[in-house]
């Protein structure tokens, strides 16, 4: 029986890639089942690996987790990138929350509307540049550290890492007036876990297409 | 200057009152500071103080909290509502994220427009009677504890009675199928400082009146 956590989700992005981000820069090696079809998914409730009925859904240390922030908690507290003590980790917490609000919007932007589409893009791009990147940029500066949390690598990093990049994907000058990011960002890319997360060939999932939009509506059956 | 937690949000349940319920269980005193209107909320905007721009924030321990997981995080974790290993906190967590889920579904219906609430009360009850509930009801039903981990209080069972009882605001046999969940909610109100919680003249907040709603909307410039 293999010990390596099975992740269990479509074949795209969508809230498991965080997870993929977190177990790759753990050094963990992980595998993966994707979803592409409804049936898998009611037999995957039909069995009662699905506690809400819910994925992600990842199988680790004997557990069938679900909800994404428990899964990301406890990948987080196992692999030491929860910070030392309770006040890093509500620093940490704080900050992946922020980050998590700027990805959730990045997340449904494929499956708004196209008349909302433009709309969207330009309330992501300004959240982005008003409300999240100055608290990031701020907090590098006045700390002088590399890593946002306690002068070492942690959860806050990598999702800091994952926006930074997706938001580019999309607003590719977004970093202009940030230099503290821009920096943190070349750094990040350099460490070795991640700069193999980032090479092609990795566990690492592209920007959603329209097949990945059409995939989650078939197999979840939303209208 | 005071010890005490401080709290800073509008006089209403919102995303504060699952701060409010875990302080209160765990025996904590606190304060709180109303925002009574839009310029309240901006005034502590420019104040530099809400790192996101946003409330809840709790002032506690020399930090100014945002971000309500992040608060509740902290709190559980102080006041040893958050299990005693890695394991225990997964499942707590696992169980808090769902009950958010349906929490984030009741606090919405009010802002539904009305010929759409009849329907969207019906998708609440369905969630809560055929997604969450079961789980609740199998999870007590198996191990047969008083409390949904590790066998004692943890911030799982505080927001599961919070839920329960915010739902049958909706609809009030909505427990009627699960016996346990009965049982469960008459054992953790009598928990000593719940059962302060819920008496009148706790700082446990009513449900959001319709009369309240437009002032609610102001404040955080909601349905523009």
């Amino acid at each position: 029986m293999s010990e390596k956590p099975r992740l269990i989700y479509f074949n795209g992005r969508g809230r498991m890639e965080s997870v993929r981000w977190l177990l790759a820069a753990a050094r963990v090696e992980f595998e993966e089942i994707f979803l592409d079809t409804r049936e898998q998914y009611v037999k995957l409730i039909k069995d009662g690996s699905l506690m809400f009925q819910q994925v992600p859904l990842v199988e680790i240390d004997g557990m069938k987790m679900v909800q994404t922030r428990a899964i990301l908690s406890y990948i987080a507290g196992k692999y030491n990138l929860y910070g030392k003590d309770l006040k890093e980790r509500a620093f940490i917490d704080m900050y992946v929350e922020g980050i998590t609000d700027l990805m959730h919007m990045i997340l449904m932007f494929p499956f708004s509307p196209p008349e909302a589409k433009e709309k969207n893009l330009a309330l992501i791009t300004e959240r982005a540049t008003h409300r999240y990147f100055p608290v990031f940029e701020k907090a590098l500066k006045q700390h002088g550290q590399d890593f946002l949390v306690g002068n070492q690598v942690s959860w806050a990093d990598i999702q800091l890492m994952e926006v930074i990049l997706a938001v580019e994907e999309k607003t590719p000058a977004v970093l202009s007036a940030f230099p503290q990011l821009q920096a943190f960002k070349t750094r990040m890319s350099n460490m070795p876990a991640i700069k193999k997360f980032l090479q092609p060939g990795s566990p690492r999932k592209p920007p959603p297409d329209d097949h990945y939009v059409s995939t989650v509506l078939k197999v979840l059956a939303e209208e | 200057m005071s010890g005490k937690p401080k709290l800073h949000y509008f006089n209403g349940r919102g995303r504060m009152e699952s701060i409010r319920w875990l302080l209160a269980a765990a025996g904590v005193e606190f304060d709180e500071c109303f925002l009574e209107t839009r310029d309240d909320l901006l005034k502590l905007q420019k104040s530099g103080t809400l790192l996101f721009q946003q409330v809840p924030m709790v002032e506690i321990d020399g930090m100014k909290m945002v971000q309500t997981r992040a608060i509740g995080n902290y709190i559980a974790a102080k006041y040893n509502l958050y299990g005693k290993d890695l394991k225990e906190r997964a499942l707590i967590d696992m169980y808090v994220e769902a009950i958010i889920d349906l929490d984030e579904l009741l606090m919405m219906y009010a802002l539904q427009p009305a010929d759409k609430k009849e329907q969207y009360l019906a998708n609440i009850v369905d969630k809560a009677t055929n997604r969450y509930f079961p789980v609740y009801e199998k999870v007590l039903k198996d191990h047969g504890q008083d409390f949904l981990v590790g066998n004692q209080l943890s911030r799982a069972d505080v927001q599961l009675l919070e839920a329960l009882l915010m739902a049958e605001e909706y609809k009030s046999d909505i427990l009627a199928k699960f016996p346990l969940l009965q049982s469960f909610k008459a054992r953790i109100s009598n928990v000593p400082t719940i059962k302060k919680f819920l008496q009148p003249g706790s700082q446990r907040k009513p449900p959001l009146q319709e009369k309240d709603l437009p002032k609610v909307m102001k404040i955080f410039n909601l349905g523009h």
